[in-house]
Order: C-alpha cells, then structure tokens, then sequence
C-alpha cells in the first residue's frame, strides 16, 4: 500500500477539530484559573434560586411514562415528517401522497393496537 | 430510471408479510386468549402466500427501485430458506409457548416482520438497504429474545442483545459511511465498478472493510464477536433461539457474500486474508467450547458459532463453487438446526425444563422415535453420512480444496471431528444410559409435522441431494 496518502479534503475538517478542541479547553482551563471559589450550600444545590429538592431524584417510576413517551415520539417523528413531505409535495405528486397514506395508516395500526392494549390508559 | 407501480410487483412478497404483520396484529385485539394459535396458522399461511408470490418470480432478474432492491435468483434462494425457517419455527413454537404461558398475538407478528426484514437484506442492491432490512430483522429480534418477562434470563438476553447488536450496527454503519466517502455511492453494483476500476490507495478503504467484517462478523456470529451468542441463545425462548440461530444467520451470510463479492469483489486479495483468520478462530472456539457445555442450549450455540466458520469458507472460497456451497450448506443447516432445537422444545413440559444435556438421559427407553430423531439430527450437524450435514460440509470443504487453500480444508475436517465429540455425547446419553424419571414430551400435531418436515428433509438431501444442489447451481450469484 503506498505510504504517503494523505486525505487532503479532510484537512479542514482536521483544522477545524483542532480549533474547537482548543477553543472548549482553553475556556475551561481560563474559567478555572480566574473565578472565584465559595462552596457554600446553596451554591451546591442543583437549582441554586429554585425550590428546595426535598427527596432523592433517583426514585422507581411507573413504566407507563415509558409508554406514553415512546408513542409521544412516534407521533412527533410523524409530525416532523410531514413537514418537508408538505414542502416537496407539489414537485412529487401521487407517489408521495401514497408514501404518504401508507406511512400514516401502518402508523394508524400500531395506534389501534396500543390503544385496544390499554396503553394509554392510566389506571 | 423512473418510478413506475409495475415496480411494485417485484416487492409483492414483502408487501404481502408486512401487511400480514399488521394485519396480525389487529386481529390479535379481537381473538380470545385460549385460540391463539390460530394466529399462529395465519401467519403460516401469509408465509405460504408470499413463498408462492416468490415462487412466480423466482426467474425475474431486475434492479427496482433506483437500484435499491435486487430482485434475482441468488435472493429468491434465500428468501425461500427465510419462509421455511419461519413456518418451521412458528409450528415449533405453538406449544411452547402455550406452556411457557407467554402465547400471545404479537409473536407471530415479529416472525413475520423479522421475516420481512432478511427478505429486504437479502434483495438489497444497496448499502443503505442491507442496513434498513438488518434493523427491521434486529429490532424484532431483541423484542423476541425477550418474550419471557417473567424470567430475567430472558429479560438478560434481550438486553445484551439490543446493546451488542445496536453497537455491531452502528460499526456497520460507520463503516458504510467511510465507503462512501471513498467511492461516492453505496449502491452495490456501483461500488463494484468503481473498485475494479481504481486500485486501493486508500488506508480508509482497510478501515471500512474492517468495520463491515466486524458488522456482518457479529451478526454471523463469528469469532471475535460471538460473546453475545451463549447468553441470548441460552436465555431466549427455545423457539426464538432456534429460529435466531438459523433465519437471520443465513440471511446475514447472503448479504455478507454479496456485499463482499459484488460491491468489494476487486478487493479480495486484502478481505480474503482478514476472513481465514475469522474463519479459523471461528471453527477452533466454536467447537473447542462446545464440549465443555452442560446445557444443550448453550452447546448448540456454540455449535452454531462452529458452523459459521464452516460457511466463511464459502465466502473465502467465493466464485460458482463457494457461493453454491455456501447456500447448500446454508439450507442444511437450517433444517438440521431446527430438527435438534424441535426436539429440544419437545421436552419442554410441566417440571421438565429440558435444556440440560442430563435432560436426555435414557430418552431412547422411553421414547425411542424422538430419541431417533434427535440422533439423526445430531449425525447430521457433526457431518456423519449418510445425512444431509455430510453433503453440505463436503462440498464445502471441496470448494477450499479446489481453490488451493487445503490447508483450511484440513482444518475444517479436523475440527469436524472434535463436533463429533459433543454431538455423539448426546446421543451417548440417550441411549447408553438408564433413564432417571418418565418423560412427558410436549407432543402437538404442529411440532410434530415440523420435525416429520425436517427429519425428512434431512435424509433425503443426504441420500439423494441432487435438487438441491441444482436448485443452488441455478441460483448462483451473478457478479458481472
């Protein structure tokens, strides 16, 4: 294999690495030297003028977040498709109201299914 | 090339499972616990549908799609293999899961969507594609592996399923992207003329083919990157490991072979080597650590990761010889593999667990057609004629011979030998030694069809497996 290959077009990607590798560092070692240090309670806390946290965060919660957030993402990735195929709809006509359709009813299927299984039922 | 809906036709079959999926799972809300396992004939019925919608295009050779979906006679081959590993499956898994009280609708609906996806993997002209089918095939996997939730076995190996497996992709993927970066596309087809056309003056180049021999090596379940495979296998239902073990490890062989050969086919002095390293490693733990196995689970994982490198070597051999010898062997494998896990699933009842290797002591006094059955499938996966495992590791083995490479010939026949060890203690076990306790074998109409199939199946190809062999021949693929 020849030895002396050099990926030119990735330079820039390389300087610009090295530049905000730099830029990153440098802002954390210069905030490091000059701030001031006072530890005191209220400044470890994790919302410093919030509202006093009154338990540990790390507690067992219900699955059933679970659930509602994964089919609140499913729905938001719909939603979030819809808006460039609406953009580009014009320029692509049937076809893309029939990717369309088919999207939203396999969508619509596992929507019935969900619901039927009580998914989205709290109690 | 335009889009055209004639185009449709050529993805009928697909079509077909994944609106039975969906299908399924609807049907599903409306049937009453206690009759599940009509779902489980519906999908074997879906199955048959789109095997017969393939069957009618097994002779179509056309690229749809722009180039994304290859439809021609090496795909067909391994799409027909995916429907019968998935029809044999579902008829093993009736009853098991009746017993396991996990029989619900969903199941049969991830067979049919993880069937789906090895059909895309198998047919993909391109490299985002092979991608799209491995995920679909994946996800619905490490759902499946899970599918006792009351055992945290099971709960174990769908974890470390989905974390291995999504890493394993996301190295796919990373090598995926530097080819393109390399060549500027990721159809296959492309890629192989832009490599047979530009010589390798790329280290990147060595680092993508590194990053795909991880990927499909993982899927593969080959040496180094078969940690995941006792675990998932031992903790997986029994059914979904039979079927794991045998449908998306053939599926993955297809896409391994075509990607290597037809996309990276100018390349192969640089992969060849890297594969018969994998290969050897492959065949020496594989087999080596199967004889130290107690549970027949775990063993036949092991088993499964010995028979993998038996397969690269078709891969390594590639050309008419390598790639028929490869699918035969895939094929055989299938049905052998199923045949022993069917059995396995027979003795899953009441107490019984049925995955220790003490499990099958004195199976032969008790019940000596499932004790036969079981002999005939472990003679065929340590490659005893007159069985079917003989012929599929023949031709292997005659394909690394004729490409001048005996050495690996020899080695594969040596470690042959060793698998004769831990396969022949089953049956040893079986019949040598005086049962402890009766056995309740949990016999149904449907596993019993399933290992009357498979039993068959394998003595026939071992007799006589002139149509299989001509069945492969006609299914070569065709790297231009």
């Amino acid at each position: 294999m020849p030895g002396e290959y050099v990926p030119q077009q990735y330079l820039p990607i390389l300087i610009f690495a090295v530049i905000a590798a730099v830029f990153g560092l440098g802002q954390l070692l210069i905030g490091s030297l000059l701030r001031p240090r006072h530890a005191y309670r209220d400044k470890l806390l994790p919302y410093e003028s919030g509202v006093q946290p009154f338990s540990d965060a790390r507690i067992p919660f219900p699955m059933r977040y679970y659930v509602i957030a994964m089919l609140f993402v499913i729905f938001d990735i719909e939603a979030v498709f819809l808006y460039p195929w609406a953009v580009v709809f014009h320029s692509i006509g049937l076809y893309a109201l029939v990717e369309m359709v088919l999207f939203i009813a396999i969508l619509l299927v596992g929507y019935v299914y969900a619901w039927n299984k009580g998914a989205l039922e709290w109690e | 090339m335009n889009f055209s809906w004639i185009q449709l036709v050529a993805i009928a079959p697909e079509i077909v499972l994944t609106i039975g999926a969906c299908a399924l799972l609807l049907f599903d809300l409306v049937i009453p616990r206690d009759q599940k396992d009509k779902l489980g004939y519906f999908a074997v019925g879906i199955l048959i549908v789109a095997c017969y919608g393939s069957w009618k295009l097994a002779n179509v050779e056309a690229d749809v799609f722009f180039g994304m979906f290859t439809l021609d006679p090496y795909a067909t081959y391994f799409k027909m293999l995916v429907y019968l590993a998935g029809a044999l499956t579902i008829l093993l898994s009736m009853t098991y899961l009746e017993i396991e009280k996990i029989h619900l609708g969903e199941y049969y609906g991830f067979v049919l969507l993880s069937t789906a996806g090895m059909m895309v993997m198998v047919s993909a002209g391109d490299l985002i594609m092979v991608y799209l089918g491995l995920e679909l095939l994946s996800i619905s996997l490490y759902t499946m592996a899970g599918f006792k939730r009351s055992e945290s076995r099971s709960i174990e190996a769908s974890a470390k399923y989905l974390i291995l497996g999504s890493f394993s992709s996301a190295i796919l993927l990373y090598g995926i992207s530097i080819l393109y970066g390399i060549a500027g596309t990721t159809n296959l087809k492309a890629l192989g003329t832009f490599f047979a056309a530009n010589p390798l003056d790329n280290p990147g180049l060595l680092v993508s083919m590194g990053f795909l021999v991880v990927g499909f090596g993982f899927k593969v379940a080959a040496v180094p990157f078969h940690m995941w495979t006792p675990d998932v296998y031992e903790g997986s239902p029994t059914p979904v490991t039979a079927f794991m073990s045998v449908a998306p490890k053939a599926a993955s062989f297809a896409v391994f072979l075509r990607v290597f050969a037809e996309a990276l086919g100018g390349l192969k002095p640089h992969w060849q080597p890297i594969l018969v390293t994998v290969a050897v490693a492959t065949m020496i733990l594989g087999n080596v650590v199967a004889i130290v196995q107690t549970n027949i689970k775990r063993m036949l994982a092991y088993s499964s990761i010995a028979h993998a490198g038996y397969a690269l070597i078709g891969i390594i051999v590639g050309g008419g010889l390598g790639t028929m010898s490869l699918m035969l062997y895939l094929m055989i494998y299938a049905l052998m593999n199923l045949g022993a896990f069917g059995v396995v699933i027979l003795l899953r009842k009441g107490g019984m667990r049925g995955e220790e290797i003490s499990d099958f002591t004195g199976l032969a006094k008790k019940n000596p057609v499932a004790a036969v059955i079981m002999l005939i499938f472990m003679f065929s996966l340590a490659g005893i004629p007159p069985t079917a495992g003989f012929v599929a590791k023949f031709y292997l083995f005659m394909g690394a011979v004729e490409a001048g490479m005996v050495w690996l010939a020899v080695v594969g026949v040596l470690l042959s030998a060793v698998s004769a060890y831990y396969y022949l203690r089953v049956v040893m076990v079986m019949y040598m030694r005086e049962p402890s306790g009766d056995f309740d074998l949990a016999t149904s109409p449907a596993t019993s069809l399933a290992l009357v199939i498979t039993t068959i199946a394998v003595l026939f190809l071992g007799l006589y497996p002139a149509p299989l062999i001509d069945a492969t021949k006609a299914a070569i693929l065709q790297i231009p």
